[in-house]
């Protein structure tokens, strides 16, 4: 288990190490100039080179990448050119709307998708399975944002039950700012509660297949136990890989869903940043979500192989 | 399960009684909506509008003003005495002014920010509005004199600017997140992403204003933007984003919609220093090619007053130029020819994001089509249309809206992107610099607008308009916009 574990901290730290000159470079070739971007049509030359000077654009390029990974190491991630704050700050303060509502949006999605995937499973071949698989095929097919904006017709507009969109902080307490994500939420995980269900159903039906769920059956279990206690444990593998990868995706992915609801999320903070070329705040972020990806891959290879010992020799 | 049904239950009955109780209030509460967040909320460090558009006249005010229709009106600086040489001014400060943190407002402040503005590492990003400042000199605590280098006519106008308030030295450190001014409503809270919020200033020195509460939202998607309006949590959105909806809030009685003016020109901008732009000939075929009228229906669905020159329409010195670059194709394709090009040619077409370049380029290249002209359409990105068109000049045309009010000095800037070169606009221009009499100036002014539209320039489309909605009770909000601002000391709700 340690060479194991050794061998993927080394792979983790290069895969950062890599990440981070590739997104610090792709921004340096990116037309435009943050000074110019501030200081607009009406500056004199002689402004934009101070402003420059003054949020040291000036500096040698390997000088900026080491300043900027070396602050990165001790948990400084610089101050941004536009908003002039630290980027550390501006970054926690959208974390606390994206990652509650990436979670939010994922207990709804898995509370939604397992029991409906194990019982179109169950009930394989019936009008119930054939119902959830219809539903969910339209779950896929329809694009979250529109799913969104017909959410926000019904529950914002018509009914006047939540607010269109916008988010007034956890400061306004938990239930406000529960409510606001609500509806975010939903929108999200519709499509991803869909993929989830037809995941599970299908590593369920294989897993049904087995000679040892037939073995239990011969063994004089009834239908329901052998499902709960043999075979939807065996199923889980695949789809906690995909509630893993699911997750990574709702936490950088969800741009548009904050851009229809007006969320002070980071994929908005991401998508502002690189319009104003803010780039600090960009290659901060995007590091960040890269780091979040790894670390998550990396525990779920880890989970693997603590439940699987056959990967652990394989590696 | 269940326990989860009761606790939804109960939250959506909370939910739908926090929704109400705004309604039964008396209201000294509005929610303006804004399409862009401000970058930062110091007004001298930054051109982006929005931080103006939070921050003028509510929390920082200057020593003149721009009034709701754009006439320049007294400020910090109640009156002002100007010498007979025109290079002295000497203003008379408003007494009992205090800034947002209790300390007092005096000559000493006026100096502090002037100076900061023109200093050599000053980063305001209109440093040219303080370049005829010689010096400023404090007489006594209520009176300061400024000495200019040469006469300025338009000295008073460029005190007005956003750019050009009056801060405190004592918070110049945090004025871009935390601003500290004199203006009637000071600076309570910043959720970054979400919104601004403002508080009335109970030390306010002039007349308090009506409002408790003021609360900037900004929300950049359109149909956001609409859904917020329809769905109440705006109160009003003075630059509305999706006006393809005003005509569903025209007939909703719930709401007004205010269209007036900005003072976005906007053009079809040619570079005049690559062939094939350097001939005039072209120039005027381009400018006969276009239909003014059909890239406003379509791309500004109606909204927006065509202008035949760079000049706002609603100043009194307008001259209404467009008879001279009126829609005549075949005049265009005689022109072509004329110059050379029968055949007509390929050139680039460079769109920032705005929808009115990227939705009037489409319709300008198809007009430009029937005449023969191909323009190749490129999208770009702000950060790049400054690089590349801006700085650059590597463009052979491209749609801008110029939003500085009375620019027309750009067309006598050496290096400008339109690499304009005419000595006898420069000698216009110098005059009217330095010219001071009213009826001087008109004329002026108006031999400008003739000179640039004489040598077709650019192909001037139309004056960009402001368009919006708000709540049919809420009383004084500007209908134009003279600058950049959204002024809410005169704003209330009516019964």
């Amino acid at each position: 288990m340690v060479p194991f574990l050794l061998k993927r901290l080394i792979s983790l730290a290069l895969s950062l190490l890599a990440a981070s000159v590739v997104i610090f470079l792709v921004l340096q070739v990116v037309p435009g100039d943050p000074a110019s971007y501030m200081l607009g049509m009406n500056a004199q030359p002689e402004t934009v080179e101070a402003l420059r000077q003054q949020m040291g654009l000036n500096e040698p390029l390997v000088w900026r990448y080491l300043t900027w990974i070396a602050g990165l190491a001790h948990g400084d991630f610089g101050i941004s050119y536009t908003y002039k704050v630290p980027t550390a700050e501006l970054i926690s303060q959208r974390l606390w709307v994206s990652l509650p509502l990436a979670v939010y949006a994922l207990v709804l999605s898995t509370l939604i998708a397992l029991p409906v995937g194990i019982i179109a499973a169950a009930k394989r071949n019936t009008a119930a399975d054939y119902g959830i698989m219809g539903v969910t095929q339209f779950g896929i097919a329809v694009p979250n944002f529109w799913f969104a904006m017909l959410l926000v017709l019904l529950f914002s507009i018509t009914l006047r039950w939540f607010s269109a969109g916008g988010f007034p902080g956890w400061s306004a307490g938990f239930l406000p700012a529960m409510k606001a994500l609500t509806l975010p939420a939903i929108a999200l995980a519709l499509p991803q509660a869909s993929i989830l269900a037809r995941v599970t159903r299908s590593s369920l039906l294989d897993t049904l297949s087995e000679d040892y769920i037939r073995t239990a059956r011969a063994k004089g279990l009834t239908r329901s136990q052998t499902l709960v206690r043999h075979a939807v444990r065996n199923a889980m593998i695949p789809v906690l890989t995909i509630i893993g990868l699911q997750f990574s995706f709702l936490l950088a992915g969800a741009i548009i869903i904050e851009n229809v609801f007006y969320l002070p999320g980071l994929g908005r903070l991401v998508f502002q940043g690189i319009t104003q070329r803010d780039l600090i705040v960009v290659q901060s972020v995007v590091m960040l979500l890269v780091f979040a990806v790894i670390v998550i891959t990396f525990l779920v290879d880890i989970a693997y192989a603590v439940v699987d010992p056959r990967l652990r020799s394989r590696s | 399960m269940n326990r989860l049904m009761k606790l939804m239950t109960t939250a959506a009955i909370l939910a739908a009684a926090s929704a109400m109780t705004p309604a039964f209030a008396a209201n000294t509460a509005i929610t303006v909506g804004m399409v862009l967040e401000p970058p930062n909320l110091d007004p001298t460090s930054g051109a982006a509008a929005a931080i103006r558009e939070v921050t003028y006249a509510n929390i920082f005010q200057g020593l003149t003003r721009f009034d709701a229709n754009g006439a320049i009106i007294p400020d910090l600086a109640k009156s002002w005495d100007i010498s007979p040489d025109g290079l002295t001014y000497t203003f008379h400060l408003a007494k009992g002014v205090k800034f947002h943190d209790g300390s007092d407002f005096s000559a000493d402040d006026v100096k502090f920010s002037l100076d900061r503005a023109r200093a050599p590492d000053s980063t305001n990003a209109q440093k040219g509005l303080f370049a005829d400042i010689a010096s400023v000199d404090v007489a006594d605590p209520l009176t300061v004199k400024v000495t200019l280098k040469k006469p300025n006519g338009s000295f008073l106008f460029n005190m007005a600017w956003g750019d050009a308030v009056i801060l405190s030295p004592k918070s110049i450190a945090t004025e871009a997140t935390k601003p500290v001014g004199t203006g009637p409503f000071k600076f309570v809270n910043w959720v970054k992403g979400d919104h601004v919020e403002l508080a009335k200033f109970d030390g306010y020195w002039g007349a308090p204003a009506k409002l408790d509460k003021v609360t900037f939202k900004f929300i950049s998607d359109p149909s956001a933007a609409f859904a917020a309006v329809m769905a109440g949590d705006v109160d009003a959105f003075p630059m509305f984003p999706a006006a393809e909806t005003l005509e569903q809030f025209k007939s909703d009685p719930r709401f007004q919609v205010i269209v007036g003016n900005t003072e976005g020109k906007t053009i079809l901008a040619m570079n005049n220093g690559k062939k094939p732009f350097d001939n005039i000939k072209v120039r005027e075929a381009v400018a006969h090619a276009i239909n003014r009228k059909e890239i406003i229906d379509g791309a500004m669905f109606g909204y927006g007053t065509p202008i035949g020159t760079h000049f706002s329409p609603q100043n009194p010195d307008y001259v209404d130029l467009t008879g001279q670059s009126n829609y005549d194709p075949e005049k265009s394709k005689a022109l072509l020819k004329e110059a050379g090009y029968p055949n007509g040619f390929t050139v680039s077409l460079k769109l920032p994001p705005p929808p009115y370049a990227r939705k009037g380029g489409e319709i300008i290249a198809a007009e430009l089509a029937k005449v023969g002209i191909k323009a190749e359409i490129s999208n770009v990105e702000w950060a790049q249309w400054l690089e590349q068109v801006f700085k650059g000049k590597d463009y052979d045309m491209t749609i801008i809206a110029h939003v500085e009010p009375m620019d027309l000095d750009i067309y006598s800037r050496d290096n400008y992107y339109f690499n304009y070169k005419s000595d006898a606009y420069k000698k216009i221009m110098a005059e009217l610099s330095s010219a001071t009499e009213p009826a001087k100036r008109s004329e002026l002014l108006k031999q400008a607008q003739k000179q640039i539209a004489d040598d077709y320039v650019n192909a001037f489309l139309f004056q960009l308009p402001k368009t919006g909605v708000a709540n049919a009770k809420i009383v004084g909000l500007w209908k134009n916009q003279p600058t950049p601002a959204n002024d809410m000391s005169e704003v209330y709700w009516k019964d």
